[in-house]
């Protein structure tokens, strides 16, 4: 079945079927393969995307409920100044250790920065919910709190 | 080995196509030159140019080839090869700093590009963090006599001997005439010139360490700026001409046997162009199992239409395992003779009828998974011509070799390996079962390129399991509340008196050469499952056991956990078990660690700390890293806990090559044994009960503590940081916890334990 979806900015059109999750619409048909396969059951967030600007699971998002929205991919966050501060930061920070998981989190911070310009470490700990598993954590705290322009000591309890 | 990296070869050199695009050279084992397409973008060895800021930029100048290493270009680039398979630990970037230090390059200058698996690299492979210990000389021996030759390309074209030369970064300077060259401008002389043989090398005059400009200086990871823009440098991303995808199914049973399949129900899916039996290959459990792969046009219709397979397995003698019986197994071992003595030292016995004070308690932790985030994949190619071209995150290159020519009968020399970068390692990526399936797949498959992906159900029920364990420990003490006698009784798994793969414990464990009398005995249960190395593997969870049991004697003897483990390593009685070159460990280094780390987590003063609130140490030797780790837990009273702040105080020598690098690394191992308390692995009717993240979680952002690293420098060579900074984190966190609570943590994962107070 044929779907036309709008990724990036740039229109695509698609024949799978209507059940095959947006993130392999990307990986496999459109060739967008930053977003990447974690888990498939919508946990790890390495597949995030935005879909209308909202942080999507892409892995357990069927391609036609993306019809006539707009998914934006960690292919096109630096086309934002707020992506670029991110991603400035992230190399900043020297946040990623294998990388994997790094396209999910950055698409989750940009959507907490959008909605939350200056976050708390309890917004952080809210929005971010990403799996790392090498454990970059504190850095990623850390590069989102720089992004913003704010201090990046960690306020919580100790 | 270490003096075989640059061989002393022809004067001539050919112009290295790979940086230009499309057509990449190499010489084949069997000595000629072998021709293959890659594809820009499609196989991420950075043949789309170096990406220094957010965008790429390429040397101008073709690059001249000056060994098999480094290759420069006239407008100054230099390229440095990274020769081990990078898996998130950084090491594509470090390597190179070694050489580049000794080279005199001007860092700004230097474009890092991922080899090959290629002989002439030597050891290439990511595990028990060797990769500093082994090439912190080689490398740096490289980079020198890189200098050497450029020395000797200025000498040339000025006529001036080499004796009255010097470098500064990337420059050639003749003081006498007030001349300066450029590296670049040297490129074409330097080509020309004769590598250094194994002499040159091994008389390489290397930089004193106040001299490093590029070694000790934080430099980020070079493929950072390509992760932050989504560009495609994973396995999974990589792409070849005329590529199919493929989805394997294997018995939920370890080893069973396909009895029949419905082939025809699953090719008739959509997008799905063939799918067929794959049987096992050799006897090896993590190498060719038997399967039904669906290979089709992209990989989730491949993977829907695998559930129309219907496969009827012959589960074989694994359907029996169960945790349920391993546990009752261990608990009838425990109470009986062990099946052997792995080592004594004393009376054991005799000291312990004459304790003064004697306490035993058993320990036990679960088998765990390694789960990196990128799913197991690869992408293979058999060609009918009979060469085997293979795009393969792994962290062991040369096992995989093994398997693959082992299943497809091919001579090694007709297979090309490249190194992708990995979604995480931590040990899973040793074993290389993903791999020879993929090979295997494409030559059934028809000689087409295929890349195979698992699920992550697959990746956790079919993995290099990390073994559980129980440990019976017996402790006397003497009547002046010294630790006279302690024992164990290690249950463990294996065949015919030998351990499964990473299953093992070190006969002299800590601390059995610290007191008078020791013993450590095995019994094995029986068992046929995949286990392997996972981060610290053979230390990881015997940590856990040891030094939480450590810190029940020490409050059995009156003693601050700190001063009674001071005080016996005081008292060594023997060196530590030898460990070919490296160093072994040293109660002088781990002393002062743990003095470090009480005195940064301010662990004498934690008296203070409300009830609920409490701080717990711990130290380890592995993997040539002597750290002593502070943990403070808060526990509410509800029995919620959270772990606030992890110190690590670890010694690894005289130099942190790449200090941001290392520190990433620890606060990784850190986040990693914080994880590892929630996680375990079970077994039913020889199945993996767990399947994804819902019921094998990773700690995420939440639950993360705050962590502090600090390396303390001494005169030792320099060793390696992936393993050593985990093994402490797991009793650190136990021990705090008893200290908030007064519950002692014996059994993994917490998530069992009961830790309301009131």
């Amino acid at each position: 079945m044929a779907f036309t979806l709008n990724v990036n900015g740039k229109t695509h059109t698609v024949d799978v079927p209507g059940e095959m999750p947006l993130l392999w619409v990307l990986r496999d048909k459109i060739d967008l393969k930053g977003s990447k396969f974690g888990c498939g059951v919508g946990s790890c967030g390495a597949c995030t995307v935005h879909l209308d600007g909202k942080v999507t699971r892409s892995c357990v998002t069927p391609v036609s409920s993306a019809v006539g929205r707009k998914v934006a991919t960690i292919e096109s966050i630096g086309d934002s100044k707020l992506g670029q501060a991110i991603q400035k930061a992230w190399l900043d920070a020297d946040a990623p250790q294998c990388g994997y998981c790094q396209a999910g989190q950055i698409m989750a911070a940009t959507a907490l920065l959008t909605s939350t310009p200056k976050p708390t470490d309890k917004d952080i700990d809210t929005a971010m919910v990403n799996a790392c598993r090498c454990g970059t954590y504190g850095r990623i705290r850390e590069a989102i709190k720089m992004a913003a322009g704010m201090p990046t000591a960690d306020t919580r309890e100790v | 080995m270490a003096h075989d990296m640059i061989p002393n070869t022809a004067k001539a050199r050919k112009i290295d196509a790979s940086r230009r695009g499309f057509l990449k050279i190499s010489a084949a084992a069997g000595g000629g030159l072998l021709l293959s397409m890659t594809v820009a973008c499609a196989t991420p060895g950075d043949t789309t140019g170096a990406v220094t800021k957010l965008g790429a930029t390429k040397p101008a100048a073709p690059l001249q080839k000056l060994n098999i290493y480094v290759s420069l270009a006239s407008d100054g680039t230099i390229r440095i090869m990274g020769k081990n398979p990078e898996i998130g630990q950084g090491i594509k970037t470090m390597l190179p700093m070694l050489v580049a230090e000794e080279m005199d390059a001007d860092w700004s200058k230097v474009q890092i590009e991922q080899a090959d698996f290629d002989p002439a690299f030597g050891a290439q492979f990511a595990g028990g963090s060797l990769a500093t210990p082994m090439n912190w000389e080689p490398l740096r021996q490289v980079g020198g006599a890189t200098r050497l030759v450029l020395l000797q390309a200025a000498a040339q074209k000025w006529g001036v001997p080499v004796s009255e030369l010097s470098t500064g970064p990337s420059v050639v300077k003749h003081a006498a005439s007030n001349r300066t060259v450029s590296y670049g401008d040297l490129a074409e002389i330097a080509a020309m010139l004769p590598e250094p043989d194994k002499t040159a090398l091994a008389a390489v005059k290397l930089k004193d360490p106040k001299d490093y400009r590029i070694i000790g200086k934080s430099v980020k990871q070079w493929d950072s700026p390509k992760i932050v823009r989504g560009v495609p440098i994973f396995g999974i991303d990589v792409t070849v001409p005329g590529m199919k995808y493929a989805h394997y199914v294997k018995c939920p049973v370890f080893g069973g046997k396909v009895k029949s399949a419905n082939l025809d129900a699953a090719k008739a899916m959509p997008g799905v162009t063939d799918a067929f039996i794959v049987r096992q290959s050799g006897d090896d459990i993590m190498g060719l199992l038997d399967g039904v792969a669906v290979v089709g046009d992209d990989w989730w219709s491949c993977k829907e239409a695998a559930k129309k397979l219907n496969v009827v397995w012959d589960e074989g003698a694994g359907a029996s395992y169960s945790t349920a019986s391993f546990d009752s197994q261990a608990a009838d071992f425990a109470k009986g003779a062990p099946q052997s003595n792995l080592h004594k030292k004393g009376d054991p016995d005799a000291a312990m009828a004459s304790a003064a004070q004697k306490l035993e308690a058993s320990y036990s932790y679960p088998f765990l998974t390694h789960a990196p985030l990128e799913p197991q994949n690869c992408t293979a190619h058999v060609k009918a011509d009979g060469t085997v071209e293979i795009w393969a995150p792994t962290q062991n290159p040369g096992s995989g070799l093994g398997l693959v020519t082992g299943a497809l009968g091919v001579d090694k020399s007709k297979v090309t390996i490249h190194l992708i970068r990995c979604g995480g390692g931590f040990g899973r990526r040793l074993s290389n079962d993903y791999m020879v399936e993929a090979a295997a797949i494409s030559k059934q498959a028809g000689n087409i390129p295929v890349k195979l992906l698992w699920t992550r159900e697959d990746d956790v029920q079919h993995d290099p399991y990390r073994p559980g364990g129980y440990h019976n420990f017996k402790a006397g003490l003497d009547k002046q509340g010294n630790l006279s006698v302690l024992t164990n009784h290690f249950v463990s798994f294996g065949r015919n008196g030998k351990t499964l793969s990473s299953a093992n414990l070190t006969p002299t464990e800590f601390p059995a050469e610290y007191i008078p009398n020791a013993r450590n005995d095995q019994s094995l249960i029986d068992a046929n499952l995949p286990t392997g190395p996972m981060r610290a593997p053979g230390s990881n969870a015997i940590c856990f056991a040891y030094q939480s049991f450590l810190d029940e004697v020490a409050l059995a003897a009156g003693k601050d956990p700190l001063d009674f483990r001071l005080e016996l390593l005081a008292n060594p009685s023997s060196a530590g078990p030898a460990r070919g070159n490296r160093p072994t460990f040293s109660p002088e280094r781990m002393t002062a660690v743990l003095k470090s780390v009480a005195e940064r987590s301010g662990f004498a003063s934690r008296g203070s700390l409300p009830k609920g609130t409490g701080m717990g140490i711990a130290f380890y030797y592995s993997h040539s890293g002597h750290f002593a780790h502070v943990a403070k837990v808060k526990v509410e009273q509800s029995g919620k806990l959270t772990v606030q702040k992890v110190w690590v105080v670890g010694d690894v020598g005289s130099q942190i090559i790449n200090p941001t690098n290392a520190v990433n690394q620890c606060e990784g191992a850190v986040i990693d044994g914080v994880s590892q308390l929630y996680q375990k692995i079970t077994f039913d009717k020889g199945r993996t009960q767990q399947s994804n993240f819902f019921d094998m979680p990773i700690l995420r952002m939440t639950d993360a503590p705050q962590v502090d690293i600090h390396f303390h420098i001494t005169d030792n060579a320099p060793t390696g940081l992936g393993e050593p900074a985990l093994p402490p984190v797991l009793p650190a966190v136990c021990n705090a916890i008893y200290a908030a609570t007064g519950k002692r943590i014996r059994n993994l994962p917490l998530t069992a334990a009961d830790l309301r107070w009131a």
